[in-house]
């Protein structure tokens, strides 16, 4: 059990990792081709501008909770705020990005499985991928419901140990998380997973978020090569 | 190296701003560029074209990349024009910008293939037989082998071979059939030498060499234009397209020029430019309505009333109230006008034109002692007597040396003398005859329009007395006042209220505008408006009015009323041989320019002559039993001037007839094996010719066609090649499937037999009509076609993008090549390769069962050979009416040495027999020995072997050089010979024309470089000149060089006894004829209402000509299968709704596809575009059980008498060139929407629609 534990929660995280950094990096240098969002929006609309966008506000906003609420040392937010009022902050904008993530990510499964043209122009990575993600926020939203009965944050600071053990290095994560309860482990593989294969699906578009439009000019002329 | 690492430049990364900080430079990677400039990179680029019976013969850029064809751009490089005229780019269009598509998809046909059972009974034949003729002769000599593989046709079952295995199948197959049946049974059908001459040129000389028999085309998808030759003894001879651009009045009547001519349509716009008035007329609203000026919305199929009443207003102002002088020049030259016409006498005191006078009708034959009975006269105006004008066909041929060179359109006598011909004998006339025309106009028809009256028309002419030769006296009228009287006008020489004929154009007489509007539609006002300025035009420009003709209305049963209604009003206004004028026919890819160059090579003329020809028309109807459904009786189509008992029988008689005289070719040709014929004439101790006789006489032996149904007559092998034979271009498609291929087929009328009907007179009647009669049916070709899946064995060709050959068009007078840009792709190999490869087998194969072997063929008399004056009277040898004489009463009869084993030296050399006897066509010959000696240093000569010395034809190339350097067009040396050669027989000197290019030639490499201009020949009416553009009949007008008429001029009086007892030997309005296709057709109702429509098959946007209908790019753009226009009208009437499925059908099959419904289509027609394949998207047939059907699939053939005359100047037989054509526009339709989508798949896509409510 405790291999299986450290496996799970020690290796498999740096394994997903791994296979996320060197795939992006490949897959940048070698498919420039094949790295887009895959947009299917041209063959088929319909409802698009309410599923797109719910889903996609949800799951950016989850995204920076996460990234956040669990990298964030402890020490930084204690003098202004108790881990339990995190708890219900998290539990709160995690609660309605998620639903918003479920719903829009539903209806684009929902699109993606039942809609003839995009159906025969989809590859199974981006029909699986939009699988994953809905499971995984169905997942997130079920945490909740274990994490109403101690709402003291205790629970969040041991998985915000376990992810700054893994992200800094700092060994022995996996003992974060034992006895922790099975819906959280649960939720965390299936996010390594979307890490793991993170480099084989469209989702590579995340790494090309046009953030220089926000400072660019006007208009851009380049150098002659 | 690394993009991720180029773009780890954030630190050093410089955004230097500018324009007050609007924007900014950036020194970023620009590597990603390199994306899309490689895109359009390539290795090559190679020049080909598009061989598809595309008109528009454009040369095209092939892009190759990495060893692949890529894609293709139009190339623009072509010969300037003179300053005056723009140019011919750009050409081309996107059908043949998709052509590429073909060379990897997934319908290209990639290794040899077999159906499965035949190549089961093969390999267990062969093992049995080690001689493969014998192992063939065991599977076909057994029926229920020969069953097995014959009802398996056209449906799968296609396993890879490889070539070697076929070879030897196929002439293991050949060398049977000869033996056993005679090589004549041994067909091969190839359309459009124009359009890869080198490749037709492959399997038609592999069939000449061993007597088998090619068939013709033209005429077979009726785009073969009977009036022309009838007029002007011209297959077809047409403007280039940029002589549009001379015209000051253009009407496009049935041509939709920007869709279906696409890469000349610019001249049509450009000339516009100048002021040239441009009309359409159309049923519907087609692309070329919207382009032109005025619509004139004539109901389909009606076109002659519309012209007759144009000429009727043009002959009335133009030539009588206030005569144009142009025009009565013209007319009085150039067209048989002022020759006399004989009045024959009724029971009841009138009268009916007759034979066109001859000289040989008077004392002493006028002083003509050559060919009296061919040379027609006319009345001197300035001497008031007869005279022989010159010109007439009388003097082309058997002058004495001496007397040569008087067949010329000076305005002279036989001696020499000049003459003023008159026109029209008013003031000089010596009675007033009563004149009989029959009239059709008042044929009722359910779904056309007519104008009751009687069925003949009286008019009174102005006519001469004179005294014929036995002594008699004769009434004599000429031909303008004929024309006058037939086009309905009442000139007042009878009695008040006696003639027939109109005074004023409101008058609802027949042939009056106003008559015109209740059968056409189209306004009185209209149609005077436009004719008037139309001649307008013509009168001030000397001729410059056009008319651009399509194929549709000459796909009418009476197609040549239609056209010589357009003929006639050209002719009369002046226009034709004239820039910018004339008759603008484009419909097919007729025009082979280096046509006498090419013929030797793909006829094998250099080893043999003649080769078996055959018109296809007649082939089909008789060998695919289209005639055993025959419906049309000839009393409806007879005049109701002629005696019915003197034509009795049914159309097939009439073509056996016309056989038999020698007036149509035969194939398979006698009722028995022509190899054994000398051996048996030797055994009677007699000629061979002379033994054949004996046999016809006492009725041993028969022609094949008079008894079709009998094994021995069966045509046994055919091969296609370039062709959809059996899809779009088979008409009468499931009667093909039924008879010739035996196997599921979806006919839906019964035959004579069963129906009780009429059988014929001449024909052997079986009541079991045999089915599957071609033992072996072998297709070339580089996609899965219709006619692919019919086939027994199917050939892989190279595509248009990997062989060498030639390529050449009537709209452009350039000659360009095709060239391989890759070599052919898996396995295929080009048409010259495979059939070389046939060839050889046959060579081996052959050896035991065939040696050296006399031939004898039978040969129609010949247009443009002293054939052509063979019969000036029509007598049947079998009726007891003459004696059968070989040439003369009947066909020629040639004995023909053949040398089996040496098919594949031969076919690979240039043989002797061009030195011995010239080269030539159309009727002059010249020695050609330069030519053959230039050829031996060009492609070197055969080193040993039977065909040793003899120059080489080892590759494609070789042969492009051989038609190059044999042609006037392409060689300037021939064309000064050639024009020499025409001047002795018109005595006058035509070389000028030359000269100046004398030491021009054209080689392969030339054209792959540049397209070139071709060389002025007498081969063609026009020239190729840097002063006119090229026009057809302009050597004629102005070089004064005969048409090859029975008068020399363009003939409006068709005096043939047959045209004149069928009404037509001056233009008639005719409606169309009654198929009877939709009587007693019992078909299950579905519970949705139905209609019957007219089927029309016109071109389409999406294939057809430069690619076709399964190309996945056109199909995007349209409705990805096959689809049937309707009205919104008639839609609604029956319920159906745009994109519904509907099922159409008559006696003939059935047809499932979708409908588009539109404001476009005229009520009453249901037009579904030509050529959409049967493999894409088509369900299964409600009616007919089986998949869909083409739009042939409800057509079947219906040949016209007087399309079968011969041995009569114009109207005698050539390849292409006369004979009947396969008309289908006649035909109806009933439309109802379908109620199950059986897709005959079991993949559970089957669907059934809504019921009509």
């Amino acid at each position: 059990m405790n291999y299986l534990n450290s496996l799970l929660f020690g290796l498999y995280p740096y394994l997903a990792g791994s296979v996320f950094l060197i795939g992006s990096l490949l897959r940048f240098d070698h498919g420039q081709y094949g790295w887009k969002t895959g947009s299917s929006q041209l063959l088929s609309s319909k409802h698009m501008r309410l599923a797109s966008n719910l889903f996609h506000i949800g799951i950016i906003t989850i995204f920076f909770g996460h990234l956040v609420g669990l990298l964030t040392p402890h020490w930084v937010y204690a003098p202004f705020m108790s881990a339990g009022t995190k708890q219900v902050i998290a539990i709160v904008v995690g609660g309605i990005a998620g639903v918003m993530c479920l719903i829009g990510g539903a209806m684009l499964f929902h699109r993606r499985l039942t809609n003839a043209r995009v159906r025969a122009s989809s590859s199974p990575m981006d029909t699986l991928i939009i699988g994953l993600l809905v499971v995984q926020v169905t997942l997130g939203l079920a945490t909740i419901i274990p994490a109403l009965g101690h709402l003291d944050g205790g629970v969040m600071i041991r998985l915000a140990h376990w992810a700054q053990s893994i992200v800094f290095f700092q060994g022995g994560a996996a003992a974060h998380l034992e006895g922790i309860g099975w819906i959280y482990k649960l939720h965390i593989l299936v996010g390594l997973t979307i890490v793991l294969v993170f480099p084989f699906t469209r989702l590579v578009h995340v790494w090309s978020v046009p953030l220089g439009y926000v400072t660019r000019r006007y208009q851009i002329v380049r150098r002659r090569a | 190296m690394s993009h991720f690492i180029d773009r780890l430049n954030f630190f050093r990364k410089t955004r230097e701003p500018f324009a007050n900080d609007h924007g900014e430079v950036r020194d970023e990677s620009r590597a990603w560029e390199d994306g899309y400039r490689a895109r359009w990179q390539h290795d090559k680029i190679v020049r080909s074209t598009h061989g598809v019976n595309c008109t528009g013969s454009c040369s095209w850029k092939i892009y190759v990349k990495n060893g692949l064809v890529t894609w293709e751009t139009q190339q623009t490089d072509y010969p300037r024009t003179r300053p005056d005229l723009p140019n011919h780019e750009p050409r081309g269009c996107p059908r043949g910008a998709s052509y590429s598509w073909y060379l990897y998809s997934a319908n290209r046909l990639k290794h040899p293939m077999i159906r499965k059972p035949l190549l089961a009974l093969w390999r267990e034949a062969i093992k049995a037989n080690p001689d493969p003729v014998d192992a063939w002769a065991s599977i076909v000599e057994d029926p229920t082998k020969t069953k097995q593989y014959k009802r398996a046709r056209g449906m799968g079952g296609f396993v890879r071979a490889d070539w070697d295995e076929l070879n030897e199948l196929i002439a293991a197959s050949n060398v049977y059939t000869a033996k056993q049946y005679g090589p004549d049974r041994i067909i091969g059908f190839s359309p459009i030498p124009a359009m890869s001459m080198v490749s037709y040129a492959a399997g038609s000389r592999y069939l000449s060499l061993i007597g088998g028999v090619c068939m013709s085309f033209y005429d077979w998808y009726c785009d073969l234009p009977p009036a022309s030759p009838m007029t002007w003894g011209e297959q077809t001879d047409v403007p280039e397209s940029a002589d549009w651009y001379n015209s000051g009045y253009i009407i496009a009547w049935g041509s939709n020029v920007p869709q279906t001519r696409t890469p000349d349509a610019h001249f049509f716009t450009e000339v516009r430019y100048k002021g040239t008035k441009t009309v359409s007329v159309t049923p519907d609203y087609a692309e070329v309505s919207k382009l032109t000026d005025e619509w004139l919305s004539a109901k389909q199929g009606t076109d002659a009333a519309l012209a007759m009443a144009m000429g009727h207003v043009i002959l009335k102002q133009f030539h009588l109230e206030a005569p144009s002088a142009y025009f009565t020049d013209y007319v009085r030259r150039y067209t048989d006008m002022p020759f006399l016409v004989e009045l024959e006498r009724r029971d009841d005191g009138s009268f009916v034109p007759g034979k066109q006078l001859r000289a040989s009708d008077f004392a002493a034959s006028l002083g003509q002692d050559n060919n009296p009975e061919w040379k027609t006269v006319a009345w001197d105006e300035t001497r008031d007597q007869l005279v022989v004008p010159r010109g007439s066909i009388g003097f082309r041929w058997g002058e004495k040396s001496g007397e040569e060179g008087k067949w010329n359109l000076e305005p002279r006598d036989a001696d020499g003398e000049e003459i003023k011909p008159l026109l029209t004998l008013a003031g000089k006339h010596d009675d007033v005859a009563k004149v009989a025309f029959p009239y059709f106009g008042g044929i009722a028809h359910e779904h056309f329009d007519h104008v009751a009256g009687d069925e003949l028309l009286y008019h009174s002419l102005p006519a001469k007395r004179l005294t014929k030769a036995d002594g008699s006296e004769v009434l004599a009228v000429t031909v303008f006042d004929l024309m006058c009287a037939n086009y309905g006008i009442d000139r007042g020489f009878g009695e008040e209220g006696e003639d027939d004929g109109a005074t004023s154009f409101d008058q609802i007489r027949p042939y009056t505008p106003a008559w015109q509007e209740k059968i056409t539609g189209v306004p009185a006002e209209q149609c005077i408006r436009i004719a008037r300025e139309f001649a307008d035009n013509a009168d001030k420009t000397r001729g410059r009015s056009m008319i651009i003709v399509g194929a549709g209305m000459n796909h009418w049963y009476h197609m040549d009323m239609n056209y010589r209604g357009l003929i006639n009003m050209l002719v009369m206004c002046g226009c034709i041989g004239q820039s910018g004028g004339g008759w603008a026919h484009y419909v097919g890819q007729e025009k082979l320019r280096p046509q006498t160059g090419w013929q030797p090579l793909a006829f094998g003329l250099d080893w043999t002559r003649p080769p078996r020809h055959m018109n296809s028309t007649s082939f089909f109807y008789n060998h695919s039993s289209q005639w055993r459904y025959e419906k049309l009786d000839i009393k409806e189509i007879l005049s109701p001037l002629a005696n019915p008992a003197d034509y009795s029988g049914s159309l097939i008689d009439f073509n056996v007839r016309s056989e038999r005289m020698g007036w149509l070719p035969s194939a398979p040709q006698l009722g028995t094996n022509p190899l054994r014929l000398a051996k048996a004439a030797e055994a009677a101790n007699m000629t061979t010719a002379d033994y054949v006789v004996a046999q016809l006489k006492s009725g041993e032996l028969r022609f094949a066609a008079e008894d079709p149904d009998n094994p021995r007559n069966f045509p046994r092998n055919m091969f296609i090649w370039r062709s959809n034979l059996l899809g779009s271009s088979g008409k009468g498609h499931e009667y093909m499937l039924k008879y010739l291929l035996g196997t599921r087929h979806g006919i839906q009328g019964k035959d004579l037999g069963v129906e009780g009907g009429r059988k014929p007179e001449e024909v052997v009647w079986h009541d079991d009509a045999p089915e599957g009669k071609l033992d072996l049916l072998v297709t070339l070709d580089f996609r899965m076609s219709t006619t692919c899946l019919y086939s027994d064995i199917v050939l892989p060709t190279a595509t248009w993008y990997e062989k060498d050959d030639l390529n050449t068009s009537d709209m452009h007078p350039f000659i360009h090549p095709l060239t391989a840009a890759t070599d052919p792709a898996w396995e295929s190999r080009s048409d010259w390769e495979i059939y070389k490869g046939i060839a050889k087998a046959f060579s081996e194969v052959c050896v035991g069962h065939l040696g050296e072997e006399t031939d004898l063929v039978t040969l129609p008399h010949q247009h443009d050979s002293p054939a052509e004056l063979a019969q000036p009277e029509v007598k049947d040898w079998k009726k007891g009416e003459c004696e059968p004489i070989p040439g003369k009463t009947m066909p020629a009869l040639i004995e023909i040495k053949r040398d089996y084993p040496a098919t594949y030296e031969r076919f690979t050399s240039l043989g002797p027999a061009l030195g011995k006897l010239g080269n030539g066509g159309k009727g002059i010959s010249w020695n050609t020995d330069s030519e053959i000696e230039l050829l031996g240093k060009l492609n070197y000569v055969k080193q040993e072997g039977p065909a040793k010395g003899r120059p080489k034809i080892e590759t494609a190339i070789d042969a492009a050089e051989v038609i190059l350097s044999l042609a006037p067009e392409t060689n300037g040396q021939v064309a000064v010979k050639a024009w020499g050669a025409l001047s002795k027989i018109t005595g006058r000197d035509h070389t000028h024309l030359a000269v100046n290019k004398e030491e021009e030639k054209i080689r392969f490499r030339d054209v792959v470089a540049q397209p070139r201009k071709i060389i002025s020949s007498p081969t063609w009416s026009g020239l190729e000149d840097e002063h006119v553009s090229y026009n057809a009949g302009y050597t004629n007008v102005h070089e004064l060089i005969p048409w090859r008429t029975v008068s020399g001029r363009q003939q409006f009086y068709q005096d043939h006894p047959w045209m004149r007892a069928f009404g037509e030997s001056l233009l008639v309005y005719r409606p169309p004829i009654d198929t009877k296709a939709l009587a007693g057709v019992q078909v299950e109702s579905n519970g949705n209402p139905e209609k019957a429509l007219n089927w029309i098959t016109p071109h389409q946007k999406w294939g057809i000509h430069s690619t076709y209908s399964d190309n996945l790019l056109m199909l995007t753009l349209n409705r990805g299968g096959p689809v049937v226009w309707l009205s919104e009208d008639d839609a609604a009437e029956i319920g159906v709704e745009d994109n519904d499925w509907i099922e159409l059908y008559n006696a003939n099959g059935a047809i499932a596809a979708r409908a588009v419904v539109s404001q476009r289509v005229k009520n009453g027609m249901a037009m579904m575009y030509h050529a959409q394949e049967r493999n894409v998207n088509v369900p299964g047939s409600e009616i007919s059980g089986t998949r869909g059907g083409i739009h042939n699939s409800v057509t079947r053939v219906c040949p016209k008498p007087t399309h079968m005359i011969g041995g009569y100047a114009q109207l005698a037989y050539s390849f292409n060139y006369y004979g009947t054509v396969g008309s289908n526009r006649d035909e109806f339709v009933m439309v109802r929407k379908m109620k199950r989508i059986d897709w005959l798949d079991g993949e559970g896509n089957d669907t059934v629609q809504e019921a009509v409510k």
